[in-house]
């Protein structure tokens, strides 16, 4: 199918773009990279009246550090990130995450903060944001505000992107360089659409774990932090013991429906394969 | 509603320009605007890759873009590979190693290898199933575009001319 008709805008700079969406309302969409926004409005599932392209917004094309942030600015396309040394260094686990991100021919072209916004539950990037603890930038005539990544992320394809808004910006948490990282996910052949996932960053001293953050999507409405996972693990060797206790509190924690992919019970199952392996696989040297 | 916009872009190295709503696809700007029907539509929903171009050097599925929003850009397409009696060598190797049955998903799977060739003129065969995940093809199991992909690159790196 073809999309309805819309009206196009294509601002400069961002003061522009937010003037464009407080004339507009909320018959306005942004448009980044499009690579979920144009499929839904190809199939009419999505029909703005009005969009605001920000791809000539240059000022928004930027990964900067901040403090003990990494700024991931609203047009870095996902597969500039995944190649940029600074996001290797300061946010692995964002680096690691980003080749399960869609295709390659999509990363080309989507962005880090459109795939946030879009808050798809099968998506990588909302878990690596909830583990890395990110506060998204969210910029209107009023100013800017500054949301954590558990009051960002709603509910299936719902932020808390107000009208007049948008997400100029994602604030990382930089990991420390002793930190272990890692994303597990399983899909049905390729990995355009997962099942589900997590995203887990931890970090020992002398044999006892000091720190841990673990998010899952793919296993309810929307990514969700496992804090009970976590604390089973925090002052624990890491052993088998431990691990066994993540898992079990992963699976009490998730509350996952069935689809065509896969039934619920098999993903509260594959949570805790997930945790276990990728605490596995990211503390392999 | 219907207000048309100015889109001007180069293709396969010429500009190109075109009055058109808002809601056109690239993938239909080439083909309907431009008459470059090379480019395939399939599913317009952003799976099959069938429509891949390259846009400002990297792949992209044309079917994902519109036209107004790639306003003053680069795109190349299926029809800039081949001279006009000589096919390209990737184009060369899909012939000689049946790389294509119907022939619907093919401009897509060539610009998707010209991108991954270009890239990395030496790839093993999980580096050339990784970039071809960006298509689909429902005829041949694969098995002979991951050859010709490969017998390509051997190709190229001897030196034989795009």
């Amino acid at each position: 199918m073809k999309p309805a008709p819309f009206s196009f805008v294509a601002p400069e700079s961002l003061d522009e773009v937010v003037e464009a969406l407080a004339r507009h309302g909320d018959d306005a969409r942004i448009l980044a990279g499009g690579q979920s926004l144009v499929p839904l409005m190809n199939l009419r599932l999505a029909r703005p009246e009005v969009l605001v392209s920000i791809n000539r917004c240059r000022e928004l094309d930027y990964i900067a550090v901040s403090d003990d942030r990494l700024v991931v600015g609203a047009l870095v396309r996902q597969i500039d990130a995944e190649t940029d040394p600074l996001v290797a260094a300061e946010c692995p686990l964002l680096a690691q995450a980003l080749p399960y991100v869609g295709l390659p021919a999509t990363r080309n072209r989507g962005t880090v903060c459109g795939s946030l916004a879009h808050c798809d539950p099968l998506a990588e990037l909302p878990a690596v944001a909830l583990a890395l603890e990110a506060e998204l930038v969210l910029t209107s005539a009023a100013g800017e505000r500054r949301v954590p990544a558990h009051d960002f992320l709603v509910a299936e394809m719902t932020t808390s992107i107000d009208e007049g808004e948008v997400l100029s910006a994602v604030a990382f948490k930089r990991q420390d360089p002793s930190e272990q990282s890692a994303l597990a996910e399983v899909s049905n052949g390729g990995h355009v659409f997962p099942v589900g996932g997590v995203a887990l960053r931890w970090a020992s001293e002398e044999g006892v774990c000091v720190m841990a953050r673990i998010a899952a999507f793919g296993v309810g409405s929307v990514a969700q932090r496992l804090t009970d996972a976590e604390a089973a693990l925090v002052g624990s060797d890491l052993g088998p013991a431990a691990i066994a206790a993540a898992v079990a509190a992963a699976r009490s924690a998730v509350d996952p429906t069935g689809d065509i992919a896969a039934d619920a019970d098999y993903r509260r199952h594959l949570v805790g394969v997930l945790v276990e392996r990728g605490l596995l696989e990211g503390a392999a040297p | 509603m219907t207000d048309e916009y100015e889109v001007t872009v180069t293709v396969n190295g010429r500009n190109r320009a075109s009055r058109v709503e808002a809601r056109r696809l690239l993938a239909d700007f080439l083909r309907h605007d431009l008459g470059l029907t090379g480019t395939h539509i399939g599913c317009e929903q952003g799976v099959c890759g069938a429509c891949t171009v390259l846009l400002d050097g990297r792949t992209a599925r044309s079917c994902l873009h519109f036209a107004v929003a790639v306003d003053g850009s680069d795109i190349r397409t299926v029809e800039d590979l081949a001279d006009l009696d000589e096919l390209h060598p990737i184009q060369e190797m899909f012939h000689q190693k049946h790389a294509l049955q119907c022939g619907f998903c093919t401009p897509g799977f060539l610009l998707t290898a010209v991108e991954l060739l270009e890239s990395t003129p030496d790839p093993d065969e999980a580096t050339i199933r990784e970039a071809l995940m960006n298509n689909v093809c429902r005829c041949t199991g694969y098995a002979n575009i991951v050859d010709a992909v490969a017998e390509a690159a051997v190709q190229l790196r001897q030196g034989r001319q795009p």
